[in-house]
């Protein structure tokens, strides 16, 4: 008997249907970004609404995980965190919602509206622009010798700093990066780049050093790289410099030469049911305002994407350091940076992409 | 045990040589790390041949020179290793080169063997050894490095100067609590625990069922049944991985959407149906297997004393194919438990289980947590294989086939 009503009332738990969304899935990269994430967004919305926030971190397969739910009809994610250019492929497919910028986000703490606050950082109608992040160099401050490297062709450079140097395994910024350093002005990199001879005078460029390249492709490679002292130089995340930096006490030095800048944002895959959307454009609201996205800028150094949320980054959550100098954005690093060119890439992606890796076999 | 063989000194020509190959062998290694492998192969072969000729020839003490030794390459890893640990290498190299040098001039090595062997069997005798011990090294030394590495104070995959010097400072428990407090983590095992047990019991039930049908003589095509119940460990589990995500993806709409069931309740049932069905070849080899040494006439005599069909399974026949079933079992446990590819595919993110979490924790973050985890799954794993042995050597004595 007893049995019985246990199995009975554990089918009535089952069967109860989810009247309310209480659970949010949100889907981001993981690491020291999505725990940045979790303090500075998914704790205060959880205290203030009560909804249970699920990490997923599968954003680097965002953009297929999305094409294949969509196809068998089982859309699981509510709020994706992704690069701007994978939001421009997913908003052209059809893939992510389209949104009213203003309809739909909190206006800045002095009227402005929201699409006037990001700026031309909102680059497609999906995306809501979440940080400024940068692709950069980092080196080991006791292996370069008394000359720190101070420009971007210091890479190249392989008799002043013998040695290994990681990459990223893709032809973005590579390319532009070899023919900045091989001469080429910056406004005319991607004209260069347009040739079939400007391509093969980068891979030339690329070739000078391509046997002391490691190749990475996970974010999180090139600080062990550089923490084992297997390379002396390397790209990645600033954010992921930084915390090797200050929070790990690496002897890593920051080379903000010819940084790359890129945006990283959230969509809402299509698909939802309205009530699912109705909770992740809510937490979208929450998530996204002056105040949240100066919070993020204490446990991570990305830039705000907010024009008002500059002003309001303070200091590191456990540091106690000023975060502002260590931002991307920061005068004093911007100085001479890299705008990689969305559109360019959109168009010649695909085609690079084969050529690289031709290349990189060769 | 061998016969004694009478042993006899051996020349310094036969010693000499075979000392510096493996001084030479020793140097190489530290040689390298020093930068010049080629000097570190001629010190250490020199080093090795001249201590020898002193022992042997001028000091005619093993016991005395043994300390020596000893104590020389003790000091002399602790001033140019630079701390305990290369002190400790020392210590160990002094005493091997010493034992091998005596064990080659007294001719020991012909102790334990049969008299009549030619010096080319007394050589491949104990290459055959050291090859064999070289693949076992080889085998083992990727699992033994990531347990050091897991107690890093640090958070990189490094060995650290601290840790080379047996440091305290460079040894934390850090990791193993990140482990036991992060929620992540805590989820996913936790997750890990409901699905592989429940996928577990449920590929045990049917693969001993389809076993012990498919062991029928009179089934109608079993070679091709157990061809298609097999067919998940052949084809590549990105293969299955897909499939199952679509076909899974409708069934659990349909229970969502017909049956009004909870949507974390669903996600559980498709990835535990999925390891379940990864399980099951394991179940049904290993069960086919032990019914081959199962003796038939029992169910006949069974089914004489007048025991239904069930009651002889489970009173007669089940009680001796036991160890088998419980081998499956462990092999379809382990299966879903370091499974990664389906659930990524078939799980959503509710359904985490630890192989998944060490996996984005490998991709995105290289956090040495993974290395604490791999440490306490090592372990797991040793338990339910020493249980699997227990369980294969109790079958054995029970079924008569070795003695004791």
């Amino acid at each position: 008997m007893k049995t019985k009503m246990t199995a009975l009332a554990v089918t009535t738990a089952l069967v109860a249907p989810a009247a309310i969304a209480q659970e949010l899935t949100i889907v981001s990269w993981g690491g020291a970004y999505s725990k940045s994430q979790q303090l500075a967004y998914h704790e205060p919305y959880t205290a203030k609404t009560g909804i249970n926030i699920i990490n997923d971190d599968s954003s680097a397969e965002a953009v297929a995980k999305i094409r294949a739910m969509n196809e068998a009809g089982n859309v699981t994610w509510d709020v994706v965190d992704v690069v701007a250019s994978d939001a421009m492929r997913l908003c052209d497919e059809g893939l992510a919602e389209e949104l009213d910028h203003d309809a739909v986000l909190a206006a800045a703490p002095d009227g402005t509206s929201a699409s006037d606050d990001f700026g031309d950082l909102i680059v497609s109608d999906c995306f809501v622009p979440q940080i400024v992040y940068s692709t950069t160099f980092g080196y080991r401050t006791d292996m370069v010798g008394d000359k720190a490297p101070t420009t971007v062709c210091d890479v190249f450079d392989l008799e002043t700093y013998p040695g290994k140097r990681s990459l990223q395994k893709r032809p973005i910024d590579n390319m532009e990066w070899a023919l900045y350093c091989d001469g080429v002005d910056k406004d005319a990199i991607y004209d260069t780049l347009s040739t079939p001879e400007g391509v093969d005078r980068a891979l030339a460029k690329l070739d000078t050093i391509k046997d002391q390249v490691v190749w990475w492709t996970a974010g999180a490679e090139t600080p062990q790289l550089l923490a084992d002292g297997e390379v002396v130089m390397g790209s990645t995340f600033n954010g992921r410099l930084f915390s090797a930096i200050a929070e790990q006490n690496q002897p890593i030095g920051m080379l903000w030469d010819m940084q790359s800048f890129d945006l990283d944002g959230w969509i809402i895959p299509a698909g939802l049911s309205p009530e699912r959307k109705q909770a992740a454009l809510d937490y979208l609201y929450f998530a996204t305002d002056t105040q949240r996205l100066a919070d993020q800028a204490k446990y991570i150094s990305y830039g705000p994407a907010r024009a008002s949320s500059a002003p309001l980054v303070g200091k590191h959550a456990e540091l106690g350091i000023d975060m502002a100098p260590h931002m991307p954005t920061d005068p004093a690093n911007a100085g001479n940076v890299h705008i990689y060119d969305y559109e360019w890439w959109a168009d010649n992606r695909d085609d690079l992409d084969a050529k690289f890796q031709a290349w990189l076999s060769k | 045990m061998a016969a004694l063989t009478p042993i006899s000194r051996k020349p310094m020509s036969l010693v000499l040589p075979t000392v510096a190959a493996a001084g030479g062998f020793f140097g190489l290694f530290v040689g390298t790390a020093n930068g010049s492998g080629l000097l570190g192969v001629l010190i250490g072969a020199a080093m090795a041949v001249i201590l020898a000729v002193v022992y042997i020839n001028v000091l005619k003490n093993e016991a005395l020179s043994k300390w020596i030794n000893i104590a020389l390459f003790g000091v002399l890893g602790f001033v140019f290793g630079g701390g305990i640990a290369a002190a400790l290498i020392g210590l160990l190299y002094g005493w091997f080169i010493h034992w091998f040098t005596y064990w080659l001039y007294e001719g020991r090595y012909r102790a334990r063997l049969l008299p009549y062997l030619t010096p080319g069997q007394a050589l491949w005798h104990y290459s055959f050894r050291v090859i064999c011990g070289a693949i076992f090294v080889f085998l083992i030394t990727p699992v033994l490095v990531v347990m050091p590495l897991s107690f890093n104070a640090q958070d990189f995959f490094t060995f650290t100067p601290e840790m080379l010097r047996l440091d305290p400072a460079g040894y934390s428990l850090k990791h193993y609590q990140d482990f036991f407090t992060n929620n992540e983590w805590q989820r996913s095992f936790k997750n890990s625990l409901i699905i592989a047990p429940v996928a577990t019991v449920i590929s045990v039930s049917l693969g001993t069922l389809a076993a012990i049908g498919l062991s029928q003589a009179h089934v109608p095509g079993r070679r091709a049944i157990m061809a298609i119940l097999i067919s998940p460990m052949i084809v590549p589990l990105i293969i299955s991985a897909t499939g199952m995500f679509f076909f899974y993806s409708q069934i659990g709409n349909w229970m969502e959407a017909t049956l009004g069931l909870n949507k974390t309740f669903v996600g559980y049932v498709k990835v535990i149906l999925a390891h379940a069905v990864l399980g099951i070849p394991f179940v049904i080899i290993t069960v086919t297997a032990t019914l081959v040494g199962f003796d038939r006439s029992l169910t006949r005599a069974a089914a004489n004393m007048g025991a239904n069909p069930v009651t002889t399974f489970f009173r007669v026949q089940m009680p001796l194919i036991l160890p088998g079933v419980i081998s499956g079992g462990l092999f379809a446990f382990i299966t879903s438990f370091d499974e990664v590819v389906v659930v990524l595919f078939v799980g959503s993110a509710g359904q985490k289980t630890l192989p998944w979490q060490m996996f984005t924790g490998l991709r995105e973050q290289i956090s040495p947590t993974i290395l604490a985890v791999a440490t306490i799954l090592v372990g797991i794993s040793i338990l339910l294989l020493a249980t699997v042995e227990m369980l294969r050597r109790r079958s054995e004595r029970l079924r008569g086939m070795s003695p004791s």
